[in-house]
């Protein structure tokens, strides 16, 4: 186990290597310079000359090898540089930014997780056909509509329409109410799409006849048997969404005028912002690698039959996998 | 939020009452049509009450004279920095402020500045000479971080003559220099500004200056809210209120959605929206919410040609460009009532612009015969070629005001009738940027606002940026000149002839101006946009609640 943590740690490690140094080398190669971008494309009478300074002043003169090495380095101790648009340190920035974000991804995750399982669980349990398609359609919908569309529907809707919410800021639950809607229309939709896919091959296995034929009422059936056996790959998917909850903030956050993350991507983007850009995409790389590195601790808890070699294979190729390793010894039944 | 209060008041007597509004009125005309929509005062000031007043960008930084969104930013640092003079929207004069008066020496390389005994710093220190120095002298040592740094190019030194004298000396002539002065980013700070580094100060915190407001705090992203000053009593002379603000506070709140600040607006969950989108306007008005328009000074909207281009170099082919298009069908298309259709390459609010529209005319049998008459000759496919090379322009633009792609594709199409064809190009700005420092370009669509006609140096003289590459020796003079005559009206006569050289040699063809334009509630008076068409000292407003 503590070989496995290790080189799960060293794989997780590189991972982030590799993130910087792409971004870095995207960034970069990018026409213009955050220097341009900070004194505008409009101004003139400035020189060359003046320009050159500044450019000295953050280092931007260096040969880029140079940069990398000195900025890796910066990176290794902590440091992560300063923002050229505001001159505050970008983990002063992003401290700042990760706590809004935080309270509209959890809250997102929750309404996604609850309203996504419930509708695939929901749709394979009722008996009414018309019902069950009906539920079933709506996780490809889901997935289809624009959230920055549905964010401003929401808004217009209950906020212009009728003053149910607060259209922005981040002052008391309230505003978090159509903000957590926006995000969790994309995740919830692609849970409850794995999930339904889970429930169905789950529903056919034998030990759930079995579970029947005992007696067991469709509650019993449906969430102590069938759900936790086909949880697993909607909790893969959980892992990979979480990345995806990172990107939705940049749209959701615009829209409801709320700090966070994703409004400081947006700004930095747009100002060429080159050190806050980089925070930003090594923030993601390690919230994305830890939270995958925990869904993959948690799975052998969640099914002690996962042999330890097996557990980055049943990660990767979904729903298949954990279905046919169940229906030898399903858990629960 | 609050009650509205549409129904009985008669805005429309009340829009005549108040002398100051009567002078807003008659500088621009799209307002002077529609008098009902403007936010008038009605009766007396009432004193009190919280502004929240949404902005589509954080501004970034509070330094007056750092990088910020640009207008967002100076709606807010304006409140919070006062400067030397005022320039007034009426007319484009420039007032006392902190300065009791101002001279310039003959060819406009020296200005003395006599300067007000009462006015204190919000930290209590009171503004001397030395405050004056210290500011433009902090500004250069800033370089190309500080955006003083264009406004003061030739700066020599400040020299505090006395305690309230102040003499700012060039190097070169700078009369663009008093206008300039008048500006926020040139906006005076007191002496403990400057114990923090420059790039340190974009918070605000460390901005020490003499406005009406003082900050209260400063979320990056959500909000900047500032409160009054209750001892605020040097506002400019020209203004109807030079004492201190009638509201407690305002909260200038960010919305980066432009449907959702009109939406907030229209729902009352804000007082003032900036930045309303050309096509939510009616909307807005439908709402009988009121409207604060005002034409933009500075270069219009327009097609700025690239003189080392091939294409963008031949004279028969900008004229032809400058006939074929229809601005009035411009207008009425991608825009609205509010906007006007450009009369010069300066917006007729513009100090020193002249009306120059019977030179600016649409024939597009005209435009044939010119090109004809230079040797170009149609294609099958009924564009114009020469020599083998055919008549394609390549226009490179950006999104930075929304209505410009319909502008631009009406634009494409008119030229097409002609036999002309348009390649649009756009990108990030950077890459916009990029594009105009390499000259990748035959014509770039922009426009740029400033209150004065340097502006046009600033971008067409060989000697600046040089996007454009205009190799025009007699407009290089002409734009040199205006800049070292001190006397106002002799310099609105060589600017005047800047316009007419630009315009006969269709090295900008002028399209349409811009507009700005701030919506409000009913009950929001005194909202008033400054001389450069952004957000003025906010002590004129008040909340009728």
């Amino acid at each position: 186990m503590t070989r496995y943590l290790a080189v799960r740690v060293a794989q997780a490690l590189g991972v982030l290597w590799a993130a910087y140094t792409v971004s870095f080398l995207v960034l970069f190669a990018l026409p213009g310079d955050p220097v341009s971008a900070l004194v505008g494309g409009d101004s003139s009478d400035v020189t060359p000359e003046q320009l050159d300074a500044v450019r000295a002043e953050y280092g931007f003169d260096r040969p880029l090898p140079a940069q990398y090495v000195h900025r890796l380095g910066q990176v290794l101790t902590g440091d992560l540089g300063r923002s050229v648009a505001t001159g505050r340190p970008v983990t002063e920035l992003l401290g700042e930014a990760v706590g809004p974000t935080v309270q509209i991804a959890a809250a997102g995750l929750l309404v996604a997780l609850v309203v996504g399982g419930g509708l695939a669980v929901g749709a394979h349990a009722t008996r009414h056909r018309v019902l069950a398609g009906l539920l079933l359609a709506l996780p490809p919908l889901g997935v289809a509509v624009p959230s920055f569309w549905f964010g401003l529907a929401l808004v217009q809707l209950f906020s212009f329409t009728f003053p149910l919410f607060p259209a922005v800021g981040q002052k008391g639950p309230a505003s978090l109410v159509l903000p957590a809607l926006t995000l969790a229309l994309p995740t919830g939709a692609v849970v409850a799409q794995v999930l339904s896919a889970s429930l169905r091959r789950t529903l056919r296995e034998p030990f759930v006849d079995t579970a029947w034929a005992k007696g067991a009422g469709p509650t019993r059936v449906h969430l102590g048997h069938v759900l936790r056996n086909a949880a697993l790959p909607a909790l893969t998917m959980t892992g990979l969404v979480v990345g995806g909850l990172l990107s939705g903030a940049v749209v959701t956050e615009t829209v409801f005028s709320r700090a966070g993350l994703g409004r400081l991507t947006a700004t930095s983007v747009g100002a060429q912002d080159l050190p806050v850009v980089q925070g930003i995409v090594l923030l993601a790389a390690v919230v994305f690698v830890a939270v995958n590195l925990v869904v993959d601790l948690v799975h052998p808890v969640l099914d002690p039959r996962l042999p330890t070699t097996a557990r980055r294979a049943a990660r990767v190729p979904a729903p298949d996998r954990p279905a046919e390793l169940l229906s030898a010894a399903p858990a629960g039944a | 939020m609050h009650a509205p209060s549409f129904s009985t008041r008669p805005r429309v007597l009340a829009a005549f009452a108040v002398p100051a509004l009567a002078l807003a009125l008659a500088a621009c005309g799209s307002q002077a049509a529609d008098p009902a929509t403007t936010p008038s005062s009605s009766g007396e000031p009432v004193a009190g009450g919280e502004l929240t007043f949404a902005i589509g960008n954080d501004p970034i930084s509070l330094n007056p004279s750092g990088t910020g969104s640009g207008n967002d930013t100076w709606y807010v640092t304006r409140q919070l920095v006062d400067s030397l003079l005022w320039q007034d929207p009426a007319d484009g004069t420039l007032h006392p402020w902190l300065a009791t008066g101002w001279t310039a020496n003959a060819d406009a390389t020296s200005f003395t500045f006599t300067l007000r005994d009462d006015v204190t710093f919000s930290d209590g220190t009171p503004l001397t000479a030395q405050s004056v120095k210290s500011t433009f002298d902090d500004a250069i040592a800033a370089g190309a971080l500080s955006q003083a740094a264009p406004l003061l190019a030739g700066y020599d030194q400040s020299v505090a003559v006395d305690e309230h004298t102040v003499e700012v000396r060039f190097s070169r002539p700078n009369a663009a220099f008093p206008q300039a002065a008048s500006s926020v980013t040139l906006g005076i700070l007191g002496e403990a500004t400057f114990a923090v580094p420059f790039a340190d100060r974009a918070s605000g915190e460390a901005v020490v200056a003499s406005g009406p407001f003082v900050l209260d705090h400063y979320a990056k992203d959500v909000e900047t809210v500032l409160t009054a000053r209750e001892d605020y009593a040097w506002g400019p002379d020209g203004r109807e209120n030079t004492g201190a603000a009638h509201l407690e506070g305002v909260t200038f709140q960010v919305l980066p959605e432009a449907g959702v600040r009109t939406g907030s607006l229209t729902s009352e969950q804000v007082d003032v929206a900036g930045g309303i989108a050309p096509s939510d306007v009616p909307g807005v008005r439908d709402a009988g919410l009121g409207l604060v328009t005002r034409a933009n000074p500075g270069i219009v909207f327009g097609l700025s040609f690239n003189g080392a281009s091939t294409l963008g170099a031949d004279p028969a082919v900008r004229e032809a460009v400058s006939l074929a298009i229809d601005r009035d069908v411009v207008r009425d298309t991608a825009l609205t009532e509010d906007f006007a259709v450009a009369t010069s390459v300066l917006s007729h609010t513009t100090p020193g612009a002249v009306d120059l529209s019977e030179d600016i005319t649409t024939d597009a049998d005209a435009a044939v015969e010119v090109l004809e008459d230079a040797g170009w000759a149609r294609e099958g496919d009924g564009l114009f070629a020469k020599d083998g090379a055919p008549l394609e322009l390549e226009v490179v633009w950006i999104s930075n005001f929304g209505p410009n792609q319909t502008s631009l594709e009406l634009i494409q199409q008119q030229l097409k009738d002609v036999g002309i064809g348009v390649n649009l190009w756009s990108g990030t700005v950077p890459e916009f940027t990029e594009r105009l420092k390499a000259g990748q370009f035959d014509a770039a669509w922009g426009n740029l606002s400033r209150a004065d006609g340097d502006v046009l140096r600033t971008q067409y003289s060989s000697a600046a940026t040089n996007y454009y590459r205009v190799d025009d020796p007699e407009l290089e003079a002409l734009l040199q000149e205006q800049l070292t005559v001190a006397d106002p009206a002799a310099r609105t006569e060589v600017v005047a002839q800047v316009q007419e050289r630009l315009l006969a040699t269709h090295a900008q063809v002028p399209v349409h101006e811009l507009t700005t334009v701030v919506g409000t509630l009913t009950d929001v008076h005194g909202v008033e946009l400054g001389a450069d068409s952004r957000l003025d000292q906010l002590t004129s407003a008040w909340l009728d609640r």
